[in-house]
């Protein structure tokens, strides 16, 4: 498929300097990576309103906990392993537990980040955050949802993580598009299964998707750019009208998206489902692209998974 | 400086004692509990809550209140009996403390009652929150400040220094804290487990203001409040030399009621030396 690329990370930079002009509320940190995470493009408008907090995320947790105690809706910034490994349980006892206005948005996320290798990738952090009470985990799919996504997150009250990788990624959603936190949406319509992606890996079952309609598989694809809470009656349809559902993230196949849509469909909805994700492993360093060969994160095994849950069915 | 008169003083004095009482019937009543360092820190919280700060106990969203963290969550049993005699809730909820749907967590939350400001208990954490609620404040140019009462355990944990930092590179002079300095930790002396001196020279060399007092001197508490609210472009750390276990015989400096409730005997012995009558 021919795609258009665009940067996530620059489409959160000028969603929070759009943000700054109509909100006097909102303050920016950033742990020492404002550039890379494009927070600088805001702290260049809005200089007052933006705090580097040096390579100290546990303490930018902390410190955006009693910003959003005092009325301020944060955002804190920097790469997904440093914002939900690191300071995990600040996270969870000073912005989760009470409650708080703090969005951390994170870049740098899952194995696209090439050539840092393991120590910078991560497939563990929507795990991480989805396992705590009262936060909210939106993966956007290309930069115009997170351009949306980043505005949702402004409006809605309470903790919030959203990531986004380095890597341009291929648009696959309409820029008119509304956003609603925990509406997931059909991009794409079929009968015989369901493709449910986040992330870049949206762009992925799309590719399948066509793929498949060559071999006369007629494949609906889902964006689930909230993985917290759960889209489950846009999950619910899908079963009623494909009954099969393959999941791909560009995050360990533990606990992460796939792992949310198997929870939701033992319990109430069982059909044959796979995921697709990274597989229980650190990554390495090498390009983004192939380092998603290399690890799975392909339409490819989109179809394979595809061809496994038919056969189940 | 203010010279205060000795009937304030004497009446803080009551209400830190009115305090330890409240701890030690708490933590009775729940079965457990950090009565020790409670009772460390019960004359800075009596000075806080009933001199020092600003604040309307029936206007908890009074924009222009001061803040107050207590980064030693466990000492919570104390911090509850200021709230509540500072009218944030009825006293008769004290003896709710850790039951089941009490609203008076073993560790303070900041969902389940008014009046605390920030949820803490994990140690090393509650400095980098008065940060934050300082940072909004300059931000609002507000004049209120912000108060903190650290825990000298706390004082190993790494978060600390990272606040330190934060602190006195953003010149939060609006930021008030406290080392509660009983010098005992769960396994033992802090000197003994993880050495956190020297304090006062450490705190200096990262920027801050310090003042070194005795913690359960009510003058030389509010002496300390008021010279930092002097000090312009540094935030201050005071260090506050107590004792563990402060105003009943048996459990100062005893390590052992550093998070074990008293018996109904040692409930008895201890509310007597504290001054309550039959």
């Amino acid at each position: 498929m021919k795609w258009s690329y665009a940067s996530q990370r620059k489409e959160y930079g000028r969603a929070l300097i759009e943000l700054g002009k109509t909100r006097k509320d909102v303050v920016v940190l950033d742990a020492d990576l404002s550039s890379s995470t494009r927070t600088a493009d805001f702290a260049k408008e809005f200089p007052e309103h933006f705090f580097n907090c040096g390579i100290a995320e546990q303490n930018m947790m902390g410190t955006a906990a009693g910003l959003a105690a005092s009325g301020k809706v944060v955002f804190a910034s920097t790469f997904a392993i440093f914002a939900t490994g690191r300071c995990w349980d600040q996270v969870r006892q000073s912005i989760a537990y009470p409650k708080l206005n703090v969005k951390i948005v994170a870049t740098h996320a899952g194995i696209t980040v090439g050539g840092d290798g393991a120590s910078h990738q991560t497939g563990e952090d929507v795990a991480l955050m989805r396992t705590l009470p009262n936060m909210t985990v939106v993966v956007p799919a290309d930069a115009p949802e997170t351009f949306r996504g980043t505005k949702a997150l402004a409006e809605h009250a309470g903790p919030c993580y959203m990531r986004m990788g380095r890597l341009d990624f291929p648009t696959v959603t309409d820029p008119e598009e509304g956003f609603k936190i925990g509406k997931a949406m059909v991009l794409r319509d079929g009968s015989d299964i369901t493709l449910v992606g986040c992330g870049v890996m949206v762009s992925r079952c799309l590719e399948a998707a066509e793929t498949l309609d060559r071999r006369n598989v007629s494949a609906q694809v889902i964006n689930m750019s909230t993985i917290k809470p759960l889209d489950e009656k846009a999950l619910a349809d899908a079963v009623k009208r494909t009954g099969g559902i393959v999941t791909a993230e560009e995050h360990n196949v533990v606990s992460g998206l796939g792992c949310a849509v198997a929870c939701y469909l033992g319990e109430h909805d069982p059909v044959p489902m796979k995921r697709v994700g990274i597989m229980d492993t650190f990554g390495e360093s090498g390009e983004g692209e192939e380092l998603m060969r290399k690890y799975g994160l392909t339409s490819d095994k989109i179809i394979e998974a595809t061809e496994d849950v038919m056969r189940r069915r | 400086m203010v010279a205060y008169p000795d009937d304030v003083i004497c009446e803080l004095e009551k209400k830190a004692n009115l305090i330890r009482r409240h701890v030690i019937r708490m933590t009775r009543a729940a079965g457990s509990g950090h009565p020790g360092g409670s009772l460390s820190s019960a004359d800075i919280l009596s000075a806080l809550f009933f001199k020092v700060m600003n604040h309307r106990p029936h206007d908890l969203t009074w924009e222009d209140r001061d803040r107050f963290v207590l980064s030693k969550g466990h000492a919570a049993p104390a911090y509850y009996a200021a709230l509540a005699e500072s009218g944030y809730f009825p006293i008769d909820e004290l003896l709710t403390l850790r039951k089941l749907g009490s609203r008076l967590q073993g560790h303070p939350s900041r969902s389940k009652l008014p009046g605390v400001e920030m949820s803490t208990g994990s140690l090393g954490q509650g400095l980098s929150v008065s940060n934050g609620m300082a940072l909004a404040g300059k931000l609002d140019r507000k004049s209120y400040r912000v108060y903190c009462i650290c825990g000298d355990g706390e004082m190993e944990s790494g978060q600390i220094w990272e606040a330190a930092m934060l602190g006195a590179h953003y010149e939060l002079d609006n930021v008030t804290a406290f080392v509660d300095r009983n010098k005992l930790q769960i396994d033992g002396p802090t000197e003994k487990i993880m050495s956190v001196e020297p304090l006062p020279e450490k705190w200096k060399a990262f920027g801050w203001h310090v003042v070194e007092i005795d913690g359960h001197d009510m003058r030389q508490i509010l002496d300390a409040c008021d010279k930092a609210r002097d000090v312009k472009g540094k935030p201050t750390m005071v260090i506050a030399h107590t004792v563990k276990g402060k105003g009943v015989s048996f459990m100062e400096n005893a390590l052992s009621f550093h998070g074990k409730a008293p018996n109904d005997e040692e409930t008895r012995k201890a509310l007597k030396e504290l001054g309550e009558e039959v």
